[in-house]
């Protein structure tokens, strides 16, 4: 009598989802349509360089062809930072770079040297407490599903930086880069608008 | 559309002006300027235009920054849309520039795209961004141009063999405003008023301004000539952000003793070039503004007009916008 294998269908299959998500993300930095880190690059900038994010000084190899929403994901492990069109036409990737909100998928990480760079990650304070902006957002039940939020937070933070109290209007504009499929613009206006009246 | 690297490339980011234009002359036509990226990335990524030396021109101070001049004012080609909305004298007495860099795309890209960026843009007809071999893509074929072709957003003048439309709200803000363009090569500068700096498929189907391989523009001079002149700027686009002009106009005028004395007007993404619109000028200069005249210039406004299968709304979209700025 052959023993059958003790792999049971349902176990296989996941196994199979799970080694190939982990070839397609790192398929982002190594695969075939990306570029190695063998890459050599004779002429132009160094490749080794020191970003500064979230208040810390970070060594990284960096690529001349490297978007900084990559280097934050895959080099650094802020995956806080979302990808979603990767063409600068959604504000999933948006992040500061000093004190200005930008969409990280469209910067070129040797753009942002020797700059001050905060992502979603480096919001809360050193004791562990949200920033004022995602407490409400948390409050307000400002996301839906979630996914564009810590660039709807990131966009609220650099307003709210600049004009402490915005009209609902100066919300909606400031907010205006970042797209949101569940379409729940109204309740982050809300937050935003909770985080500007606790004082941010 | 897949998340993943751009092709490899080398990557050189020149803290001089001089240090840019050696580049350019070293590399040739291998080389890519990259201003605020926005357009050149997504080449890159699409895969449908390739560089091997790219040039990223962030680093170059002396581009950067709005200085005023006895003779108005000077803008450096690195000068962020934002930095342009938010200045004090442009906001005070070229509004019109302000009210149109302030309508492009979305904060995230206003903060870091350039007006040399915007001014320098590449054609946005979906089919030549797709990578297809079209005319302006060296090909011999318009996509756009068929019985089945989308082109709602296409042209309603010039068209010659490609029939794309000047993406951009700033153009023909600068070409109201009588700027010149400044343009630096090995060989020095040069000038260019921005109604001959924009030039459409008739002249060269491959490129949408007169700059040439090797040229960089470094700066826009806007004279005193339009200063404080009564503007309008709208924009008319399928999203109140991000999104491209189905059809935008500009406008500056002078009213004395209740009549018109100088107007200068000109619309964007109807031609492949910002297009003015003389003979609007004609017809109100001189006379009050009241609805027969904005009638009889909007009427004039789009003779010769020759609308595409889906852009026929263009035409009363125009003569309306036309009437409104003058009534403005």
């Amino acid at each position: 009598m052959i023993t059958q294998p003790k792999t049971s269908r349902r176990n296989f299959i996941k196994g199979v989802i799970a080694s190939g998500a982990a070839a397609s993300s790192s398929a982002y930095m190594f695969g075939v349509s990306g570029c190695s880190n063998q890459q050599v690059s004779p002429g132009g900038v160094e490749r080794l360089i020191s970003l500064n994010v979230n208040g810390m000084t970070r060594n990284v190899d960096v690529l001349p062809n490297e978007t900084l929403a990559m280097t934050l994901r895959y080099k650094l492990g802020l995956t806080g930072t979302k990808l979603g069109c990767d063409r600068g036409e959604c504000g999933a990737c948006t992040v500061l770079v000093d004190g200005v909100n930008l969409y990280a998928c469209s910067l070129l990480t040797h753009t942002a040297r020797n700059k001050q760079i905060i992502t979603i990650e480096g919001l809360e304070s050193s004791d562990g407490m949200l920033h004022p902006v995602q407490q409400a957002m948390i409050d307000e039940l400002g996301p839906q599903c979630g996914f564009c939020t810590p660039g709807q937070i990131m966009s609220a933070v650099a307003l709210l930086s600049n004009n402490p109290n915005p009209t609902r209007d100066e919300v909606r504009r400031a907010l205006s880069g970042n797209l949101c499929r569940c379409g729940a613009y109204d309740h982050y206006i809300n937050a935003v608008m909770l985080a500007a009246e606790r004082g941010v | 559309m897949a998340k993943d690297m751009m092709p490899a490339f080398e990557l050189y980011q020149p803290d001089s002006l001089d240090n840019a234009l050696e580049l350019l002359s070293r590399f040739g036509d291998q080389s890519w300027i990259v201003a605020g990226g926005h357009d050149s990335f997504d080449w890159f990524k699409d895969r449908t235009k390739y560089a091997q030396y790219v040039i990223d021109l962030n680093n170059v101070n002396e581009l950067k920054g709005i200085t005023e001049t006895s003779e108005g004012i000077e803008i450096g080609a690195m000068t962020s849309l934002t930095e342009i909305e938010l200045n004090d004298v442009i906001r005070q007495r070229y509004s019109l520039l302000s009210d149109a860099v302030s309508r492009v795309a979305s904060p995230q890209i206003r903060h870091i795209g350039t007006i040399g960026g915007n001014l320098n843009q590449d054609a946005r007809c979906w089919y030549y961004r797709y990578g297809v071999d079209c005319y302006r893509a060296g090909g011999n074929s318009c996509y756009a141009d068929t019985p089945e072709g989308q082109n709602r957003e296409h042209c309603l003048w010039g068209a010659s063999r490609c029939v794309a439309v000047s993406p951009s709200d700033v153009a023909p803000a600068m070409v109201v405003l009588e700027a010149t363009m400044v343009i630096a090569s090995a060989n020095g500068l040069r000038e260019v008023p921005a109604e001959d700096y924009f030039i459409g498929p008739n002249i060269d189907i491959e490129r949408m301004t007169v700059i040439e391989p090797g040229e960089v523009l470094v700066s826009i001079k806007i004279p005193n000539t339009w200063a404080n002149a009564m503007f309008y700027f709208e924009k008319v686009a399928d999203r109140n952000t991000w999104d491209f002009p189905l059809v935008n106009i500009s406008r500056a005028m002078f009213i004395e003793n209740g009549v018109v004395s100088r107007i200068r007007m000109a619309a964007g993404a109807v031609e492949c070039i910002p297009r003015r619109l003389s003979v609007v000028e004609q017809v109100v200069t001189g006379s009050e503004i009241n609805d027969e005249t904005a009638e009889l210039a909007s009427q004039a406004a789009t003779r010769g007009a020759t609308p595409l299968n889906f852009n026929h709304f263009k035409i009363p979209l125009l003569q309306n916008l036309v009437k409104r700025a003058l009534r403005a």
